[in-house]
Order: C-alpha cells, then sequence, then structure tokens
C-alpha cells in the first residue's frame, strides 16, 4: 500500500552467505544490528521463534513449536505441508546464554545432524554462524538433492510478495 | 525424481572428491582436450584416464565427442549448476528467514526500551 512507509520500515538488510565448508559441513553466516542478548532470546523463547523460523512460501504452516531450551532438553516443531505432515525434533547438548547453542536434528534416516548456533556480539551488532554438521557426506549429498534444508525451494520466488506484506502488517502492531 | 536428483549429487560429489578429476576439469576449463593428451599431462595410462573421464562424464561435469579415432572432451557444466543453485536457494531461504528475525529483535529492542521508561517513572 504506502511503499514509503514500508521501505522505512525495513532499513538496509545483510548479507545472509552459505558455504559448503566440507563434504560435511554447511555454513550460514549473517549480521543481525543488534546485541546478542536479543537474538539469543529471539532464538530460545518459542513464541519468538515461531515468528521469523518458518519459511513463509505457500502450503507451509508451523502447527506446534516446542522448545524445552536447556542442556538435554528437547525440542519439536511440527508443520502442515498440503495434506500431509512433518516433524523435525531434537535435544540441545549446549545452551550457553547469548553465545552459544548447540542442538542434534534426530529426525533424518541418515543419523543425526548437529546444528551449532554462535552469537558473536561486536559494537552492538551480532555476528550469527549457523554451522551444520551432517553425520555423513552422503546424508548433506542428499540432503542438497531433496531440498530438504532448503524448506521448499520451488516456492521461494513467493517469498518477496510475503515478505513485502509481512513488512507493512508487522508495523502495524 | 528425488532419488534421482540424490543419484545424480552423489555422483557429482564423489567426481569432485579425486585430485586427478579435479586437475582434468581445471584443464578443460582453459580448452577441450583429447583423453590421450590428458592421459600424458597427468602421467597415466590411457585406460586409467579413460576411467576418470568415465566418473566425470556420469556425473555430467563432462562430455565426450568422438572425431575419428580421437575422442575429446569438455567441460560440462551442468551439475556443478545445479548446486550452485541450491546454494543460492537455500541462501534465500536464509535470507528471508534472518530478515524476519530482524524484525523480533527489532521489537523486542523497542519494547525493553519503553519498559525502561516505564521502570524510570
Amino acid at each position: 500500500m504506502d511503499e514509503r512507509r514500508e521501505s522505512d520500515a525495513t532499513p538496509t538488510k545483510n548479507h545472509t552467505t552459505v558455504e559448503r565448508r566440507s563434504e560435511r559441513e554447511l555454513v550460514v553466516t549473517r549480521t543481525v544490528n543488534e546485541p546478542a542478548r536479543l537474538v539469543f532470546e529471539a532464538w530460545t523463547k518459542a513464541e519468538l521463534f515461531r515468528r521469523w523460523w518458518v519459511p513463509k512460501s505457500c502450503g507451509l504452516t508451523l502447527l506446534s513449536c516446542e522448545m524445552d531450551v536447556r542442556v538435554g532438553g528437547r525440542y519439536r516443531l511440527v508443520f502442515s505441508h498440503q495434506a500431509s505432515t512433518m516433524e523435525f525434533f531434537g535435544t540441545y547438548l549446549e545452551v550457553t546464554p547469548h553465545s552459544c547453542l548447540v542442538w542434534t536434528n534426530e529426525e533424518g534416516d541418515n543419523g543425526e545432524t548437529v546444528t551449532t548456533v554462535t552469537f558473536d556480539e561486536n559494537a552492538g551488532k551480532t555476528l550469527l554462524v549457523v554451522h551444520d554438521l551432517y553425520p555423513s557426506k552422503e546424508a548433506l549429498d542428499a540432503a542438497v538433492a531433496s531440498g530438504s534444508t532448503g524448506g521448499m525451494p520451488e516456492t521461494l520466488d513467493q517469498l518477496d510478495e510475503l515478505l513485502a506484506s509481512l513488512g507493512s502488517s508487522t508495523e502495524t502492531k | 525424481m528425488v532419488q534421482y536428483c540424490q543419484t545424480h549429487f552423489d555422483a557429482s560429489f564423489g567426481a569432485l572428491s579425486d585430485a586427478t578429476r579435479r586437475g582434468v576439469l581445471e584443464q578443460l576449463g582453459r580448452a577441450d582436450a583429447s583423453i590421450s593428451a590428458l592421459a600424458e599431462n597427468f602421467h597415466m595410462t590411457l585406460t586409467g584416464m579413460k576411467k576418470h573421464v568415465g566418473v566425470l562424464e556420469e556425473a555430467g561435469l563432462v562430455t565426450t565427442e568422438k572425431v575419428g579415432r580421437v575422442r575429446t572432451c569438455k567441460l560440462g557444466v551442468c551439475a556443478l549448476q545445479e548446486e550452485a543453485a541450491w546454494i543460492e536457494r537455500y541462501r534465500q531461504l536464509w535470507g528471508a528467514r534472518f530478515d524476519e528475525l530482524d524484525k523480533v529483535v527489532e521489537k523486542l529492542k523497542r519494547k525493553e526500551r519503553v519498559d525502561g521508561r516505564k521502570k524510570r517513572k
């Protein structure tokens, strides 16, 4: 609707990088322009996490999101996609406030992938590094091949549209 | 479909795991070459090089064409482009996710400011 207000609401976005660092590792980096304690909160409180984690492309809805964020605690995300549901679940291995989160991804058939997220604050900004270590080269190859890691890649074209509408709706609150 | 893709990617990553095959790709990036020329450059038997080229061909990284008695190899970029495309899609997903994260964190910050003001009153 109001294009000027929308662009005011979303200042320059920081760049996201993705790198296949080895046969078993995938690394995503991004800077968020706020202190680590706030970014960490958004990763560890279910009611905040569910507002940003889910790809907003068509057909994928987050039905439930349970997170018991402490060492040994479990999480479970349930999505509906068309007529079926998909579940993602695992265990937190490390929880270091404002600096590090490690969890397992136990839903795969090929063994556990371990995700490590580090929050590195510098001058009020936070560098996020999301590091996925797959159990084997074959497991990462399979993820690449099926696109499972990428959510619903074929629908990502629609993201721009959705993000634009979300940008204006969140501002009204 | 998924099965097909998986086999395909397995083949291309497998093909890239060998130093000689990466060398062959590098050389073909500069110019097409016959299998015998490649064998000579990499100090290999013709049979050994044929095997490597076969692996690269299966992965879609190289195409070969026989003209007369000479089989010429050239780069086929299809599989590499597919992996690059996947990485790009994955990057877009995370980019979108992080853009949403920005909004959530931004709100937290505003709330913190408001709460801070309330406390001071």
